[in-house]
């Protein structure tokens, strides 16, 4: 299984996990996987069956929108990783 | 064992003709003094290392040795040591170097490029060899603004200024609160209703009086950014909404500033350098704009408090980097800080062909 890291802004959508353990051999599978469990991370992750344009989806250092999308290989050691922008600051 | 010949002491005007005549030239003064100017060809040796290091530097002991210091009287010991250790043709300078100058003797002076107040206030770090004096003045020469003088804006104003950037121009239209004091660590509890930007310039002020510091009492907007950045060398973005940090990027890529965009959250921290077609821009990570309930600020969502300090003493890190002109900044890696369980790690970002901002089509 891989792994995949939650950033802080989705984790309430995954009751607070900073990672999970994910089945599947490319990052749609992962991410369904993901979803069958948490289907509240499925809306903030993706838009129209599409990944959301403000939020990467990285495999280990690697930005997806870069290889295959959502057909990206994910191998068992492989760390997938959510991130939407954040713009906190000054506050 | 040779007997031992005595030496001579010589005037400033025969050291002159001496030297012309291709004598060895002995400086047995201290490397800082050496530094300062020395005469051109010759050679170190500070009397302390004398004994230790003669055989080394003159294995020669008929070599015609012209020995100096400062006014003639380290020269005269060192002169009386050689004679005895067996030298055969040694002479001191028995006047001043100023006098060897005021004659017309060569002279060599490091261009001084900072002043001795400024060499003394910043000597550690001038000791660093990427740093030095040069680098020092490029510090000093350096303009640097800050989007927000809060949580990120802070350490990095207080780090940027105690090194001696030149100036540090701050653009915030907030007050200070007592809730931002938790971070904020421009500011201070006498303060509170004080316009940010007064409160940093009086801290700054403080810290280091040689620092300008330049208010901007008003909120980044479209119709200002430009003006705002357009005199600045480096930006320092540390605003909490996405508004903003998406006008700051299209601005800094037209007007070719390198941006250091960190954003905090909670635990988690970024930071990442923006060099304008050099990397990939903001607008490259993120093209389009994420809905409010994704971009919680600190009000709402709480943030460590020394969360914003590593952010942004890393952020201030990156600015040296880009003002000194040396190391790997980050651009194109997204630094990702957990405080929760320190860690480190980055992820690659690339520049995007067809970035709205930076892209192919935008004028480059």
């Amino acid at each position: 299984m891989s792994t995949v890291r939650i950033p802080p802004v989705l984790r309430e959508t995954v009751g607070g996990s900073r990672s999970l353990a994910a089945n599947g051999a490319t990052v749609d599978e992962v991410l369904a996987d993901l979803f069958a469990n948490y289907p509240a991370l499925r809306e903030r992750v993706t838009s129209d069956g599409e990944l959301s344009p403000f939020v990467n989806v990285y495999v280990n250092d690697r930005d997806v929108r870069y290889r295959e999308g959502l057909e990206t290989q994910v191998g068992p050691d492989d760390t997938v990783i959510l991130l939407p922008a954040m713009a906190g600051g000054t506050g | 064992m040779r007997p031992a010949t005595p030496f001579r002491e010589v005037s400033a005007a025969e050291a002159l003709e001496l030297a012309a005549s291709g004598w060895r030239i002995l400086d047995v003064r201290e490397q800082v003094e050496w530094n300062e100017g020395h005469i051109p060809g010759a050679t170190l040796l500070p009397l302390a290392d004398l004994s230790s290091r003669i055989a080394e530097v003159a294995p020669d002991h008929d070599e015609a040795l012209l020995v100096h210091c400062a006014v003639g009287a380290r020269s005269l010991r060192a002169s009386a040591w050689l004679i005895q250790n067996g030298y055969t043709n040694v002479v001191s300078l028995r006047a001043s170097l100023l006098e060897w100058r005021r004659l017309g003797g060569a002279w060599e002076a490091p261009e001084q490029l900072l002043t001795p107040a400024q060499q003394r206030r910043y000597s550690r770090q001038v000791l660093i060899p990427e740093i030095g004096q040069a680098g020092q003045r490029k510090l000093l020469d350096a303009r640097v603004l800050l989007i927000g003088a809060g949580g990120l804006g802070s350490p990095a104003a207080l780090y940027l200024g105690a090194s001696g950037v030149g100036t540090i121009g701050l653009v915030d239209d907030d007050v200070v609160d007592e809730s931002n004091l938790q971070r904020q660590v421009l500011h201070t509890s006498d303060r509170v209703g004080m316009p940010k930007t007064q409160s940093a310039r009086m801290t700054l002020g403080a810290l280091n009086p040689e620092t300008t510091v330049v208010e901007h009492r008003e909120r980044l907007d479209a119709d200002n950014v430009e003006r705002l950045i357009a005199d600045y060398d480096v930006i320092v973005d540390g605003t909490d909404n996405f508004d903003t940090r998406y006008l700051l990027n299209d601005a800094a890529v037209r007007l070719r500033k390198p941006v250091v965009h960190g954003s905090i959250y909670r635990w988690d921290g970024q930071v990442t350098t923006f060099v304008p077609f050099e990397g990939p821009c903001y607008r490259c990570m993120y093209p389009t704009q994420p809905p409010p309930e994704l971009a919680p600020a600190c009000d709402v969502a709480g943030v460590l408090g020394v969360l914003p300090g590593i952010a942004g003493l890393l952020q201030a890190n990156e600015v040296f980097k880009l003002v000194l002109g040396v190391g790997e900044t980050l651009a194109g890696r997204l630094l990702m800080f957990d405080a929760m369980s320190t860690d480190f790690s980055e992820v690659r970002i690339w520049r995007d062909p067809a970035c709205p901002a930076c892209g192919e089509g935008t004028i480059q």
